[in-house]
């Protein structure tokens, strides 16, 4: 019995919905009228553009998402928003971890250190503070001071004069902040669009790999994606680099994973 | 033999004048003083699952040393075993080489519980051997230790074969002083074990020697072309001309540090605002020997006379803060068993558990490199969350996930060595009932409550045979979460887990993918659904 390998969101036509979500092209319009929030919003918008333009180094990033994080990688002081994606946030640390980068994961309970070894993370150089209480924005901004990439949930409220001096500190010290959730302040947004599991049947098999369409905002506000199984982004920054965007071989002969050839051919494209 | 022998054969004394003192049974005292038990418990010491020191009670139901523990115990019902300790040993024995040390110079620790001193300062100081060797049994006896035996003779050897001796005397005197120059004769009767030489011992039986006497007779010449270095050095010995000098150990420091509170403190930052200069004093104390400290033993005391003890692993050194912050952090407990304490804080007491030297631990000219920044920037952290706040993890052995990661405090022993509190199970030992595939990115640290129903709104369920009473259809992960189509799903995956333990558990697992194409790890315990990880 085999079922249909891709889930029927697949066949959801482009743009992505989630692009209003993201981006904001201008958001003094959605606010007041007021001219202080007309100042403030273009005052966002200015560091929004300005954000990693000369001074920016990048940190290793694995190929499958380096094509589409803007910049060609993940930047050292930036900050970036994982929507919906566990997997997504660990593949993201996995680069500067797997060359020899502390990494940090705060406020999450729940993250699965063997799903992020499988990811290439190295455990003795990996930083867990799964409880910091009302201490959040204290204990990430402490621990920005030393480790390279830091994972948290996002913050439910933070102000703006609080997140300018921590974007500051990240900057000054090179450090990249991931944040799970939803979350407008941060630079690039990153998330799953489309998801499909192969190898699970009705009541046979197990989860054995999973494609994705992944999508990233781009400082111009325009969205851009990639198709990606699983393995591509458990692939090392070096190894994988030819793989790109290709299916793992498993997937290419696997009788489940045989619709999805044509549904995820490698490619990608760019939305407006 | 007698205790008081004629004057020996007149000669020269090569020698040392030595006073040796014994402790019999020390590993029992320590053992019984440590543990606060009765002086008439019967207890044995047992090293790798045989007797190594058992207390009078034990001896006089017949268990002796060398006996495997069951028969010991066969011999003696009601008998106390506990693991032998070295450590504990030395450690009891130390205020016991203090206290001497007050009123002798020079004592050397030959082992804990049998001490030597070189006889002849004393002995002018107090008038006399017998005068030295009862002020060294009036300060033992002042702090509790009243069966102690003293040997004077010449030489470390005799001396302590003098000490022995005590034993054979009918009274209860604790002294045996051979004259100067009478070793000799006071050695000759003795048998050749007591050289601790097995193989000599057995090689001169088997030429017709059974004492030392007729060792002693031999020509230290053909001694030593015979039997070698080992066997003119066992020659001398029984010839009361011991090689070996008293060699006085110098005192170590005091390096523990205690701090006492009048009237007692209740609150924690008076605490540590108060420890603060005597944890400077500790840390530089320890400097100045030119040593860090990379284990200290915290003891806390109460007004009620609770104690709080734990010992603290530090990933670098101790500094002063790091100090107090181990201390506040023992108060606040990261465990319900940590905080016991009801009443105010009497008395502080630091101990270095494990010091090292200071070389070893030297920053570099231009710092250690990065990882010392991050030590610093973690222990900010500790200090404001707390010791099991800031955490390293490792993958261990298990069936369910949640069993399979094991936090390890930052600062504490990596899982695995010896002092690692947490045992971890083996990852490579075969775990049937895995989880194949890739591993889940979300791992619920406490279960979620889930509903999986049928196509018509029949909760699913798993009979006793491992059977599905109907294929799930709907489920819905979380108790606010909506209720979501089934796209495919596998299972039940029986878990039985420890079947032969009444808290073992019984499961079933299933994986579910819903129609937004996200996929779900659920358990089934007891007819109850719950989320155990999300691959999300």
């Amino acid at each position: 019995m085999t079922p249909p390998a891709a889930g029927p969101s697949l066949a959801r036509d482009e743009p992505s919905p989630d692009s209003e979500d993201t981006f904001q092209p201008n958001p003094a319009d959605r606010r007041g009228t007021s001219p202080a929030d007309v100042a403030l919003g273009l005052q966002a918008r200015i560091n929004s553009m300005q954000a990693g333009k000369l001074d920016s180094r990048r940190l290793p990033t694995v190929p499958a998402l380096a094509r589409i994080l803007p910049g060609g990688g993940l930047q050292s002081g930036g900050s970036y928003s994982v929507r919906n994606s566990t997997f997504l946030a660990m593949a993201l640390l996995a680069g500067p971890s797997a060359t020899g980068a502390w990494c940090s994961v705060i406020g999450m309970p729940d993250f699965s250190v063997e799903a992020a070894q499988g990811f290439g993370i190295n455990l003795e150089r990996l930083i867990l503070v799964p409880d910091p209480g009302p201490q959040w924005l204290t204990v990430t901004a402490a621990l920005v001071d030393v480790v390279s990439i830091v994972l948290t949930r996002s913050p439910e409220h933070l102000a703006p004069t609080e997140w300018a001096r921590l974007k500051a500190r990240l900057r000054q010290r090179g450090a990249a902040l991931i944040t799970l959730g939803n979350w407008k302040q941060s630079d690039s947004t990153i998330g799953v669009a489309e998801s499909a599991w192969e190898g699970l049947g009705s009541g046979t098999g197990h989860l054995r790999a999973r494609s994705m369409k992944i999508t990233a905002t781009q400082p111009s506000g325009r969205l851009r994606h990639a198709y990606v199984g699983l393995a591509d982004l458990q692939g090392t920054p070096a190894g994988a680099a030819l793989r790109g965007t290709a299916l793992p071989p498993h997937l290419q002969h696997g009788t489940p994973g045989t619709a999805s050839g044509t549904l995820f051919e490698p490619r990608l494209m760019k939305s407006s | 033999m007698t205790p008081d022998p004629p004057t020996g054969p007149p000669g020269t004394a090569p020698a040392t004048r030595t006073l040796m003192f014994w402790c019999p049974d020390w590993p029992i005292t320590a053992a019984l003083r440590e543990h606060a038990l009765p002086a008439e418990t019967a207890l044995v010491l047992v090293d790798r699952g045989e007797v190594f020191a058992c207390s009078p009670a034990a001896r006089q139901d017949g268990v002796k040393r060398g006996l495997r523990i069951r028969e010991a115990q066969a011999r003696s019902t009601g008998l106390v075993s506990l693991p032998y300790d070295p450590a504990l040993d030395e450690r009891t024995f130390e205020p016991v080489t203090a206290a001497v040390e007050a009123i002798l110079p020079g004592v050397q620790v030959v082992r804990p519980g049998l001490c030597a001193v070189r006889a002849q300062g004393p002995s002018r100081y107090y008038g006399g051997e017998r005068n030295a060797a009862d002020v060294v049994l009036q300060t033992l006896a002042a702090i509790g230790l009243t069966d102690v035996r003293v040997g004077i003779a010449d030489g470390p050897f005799a001396a302590e074969q003098a000490a022995r001796a005590t034993d054979q005397l009918d009274d209860d005197e604790q002294l045996v002083v051979i004259p100067p120059g009478g070793s000799p004769w006071f050695l000759a009767s003795y048998p050749l074990e007591v050289l601790g030489q097995p193989r000599l011992a057995v090689l001169l039986r088997r030429l017709g020697i059974r004492t030392l006497g007729d060792f002693a007779a031999l020509r230290a010449s053909d001694v030593r072309n015979r039997f070698g270095i080992e066997g003119a050095i066992a020659h001398r010995q029984a010839r009361g001309l011991d090689h070996r000098s008293v060699v006085a150990r110098t005192p170590p420091p005091h390096l523990d540090a205690v701090a006492d509170f009048e009237p007692p403190l209740a609150r924690i930052d008076q605490l540590a605002f108060a420890l603060r200069t005597r944890a400077g004093e500790f840390v530089d104390a320890l400097r100045e020997a030119g040593l860090v400290c990379t284990v200290l033993h915290v003891s806390l005391h109460t007004e009620s006379g609770e104690t709080s003890e734990r010992r603290w692993q530090h990933p670098r050194w101790f500094d002063a803060d790091d100090v107090v912050d181990r201390v506040r952090w023992q108060l606040q407990g990261t465990n319900a068993s940590d905080h016991g304490l009801t009443s105010g804080i009497t008395r502080v007491h630091l101990v270095p558990d494990i010091v090292e030297d200071l070389g070893d631990h030297a920053d570099g000219l231009w710092g250690t490199g990065p990882d010392e920044g991050i030590h610093h920037g973690l222990a900010r952290v500790q200090s404001m969350l707390g010791h099991g706040a800031v955490l390293t993890a490792v993958i261990a052995g298990g069936r369910l996930l949640a069993d399979r990661r094991v936090y390890i405090p930052w600062g504490d022993a990596p899982a695995g060595q010896q002092t690692a509190k947490v045992p971890v199970k083996d990852r490579n030992q075969p775990w049937p009932g895995r989880l194949p595939g890739p591993a889940p990115a979300t791992v619920f640290a406490d279960p979620v409550p889930a509903v999986v129903v049928d196509a018509n709104g029949n909760p699913v369920d798993v009979d006793t045979r491992g059977l599905l009473s109907a294929d799930p259809a709907f489920f819905s992960a979380g108790p606010d979460d909506g209720r979501r189509p089934v796209h495919s799903w596998a299972g039940p995956w029986p878990i039985n887990e420890r079947w032969w333990d009444p808290k073992g558990r019984v499961l079933n697992r299933f994986q579910l993918v819903d129609h937004s194409g996200s996929a779900w790890l659920l358990l089934l315990e007891d007819h109850a659904w719950w989320v155990e990880a999300g691959y999300d």
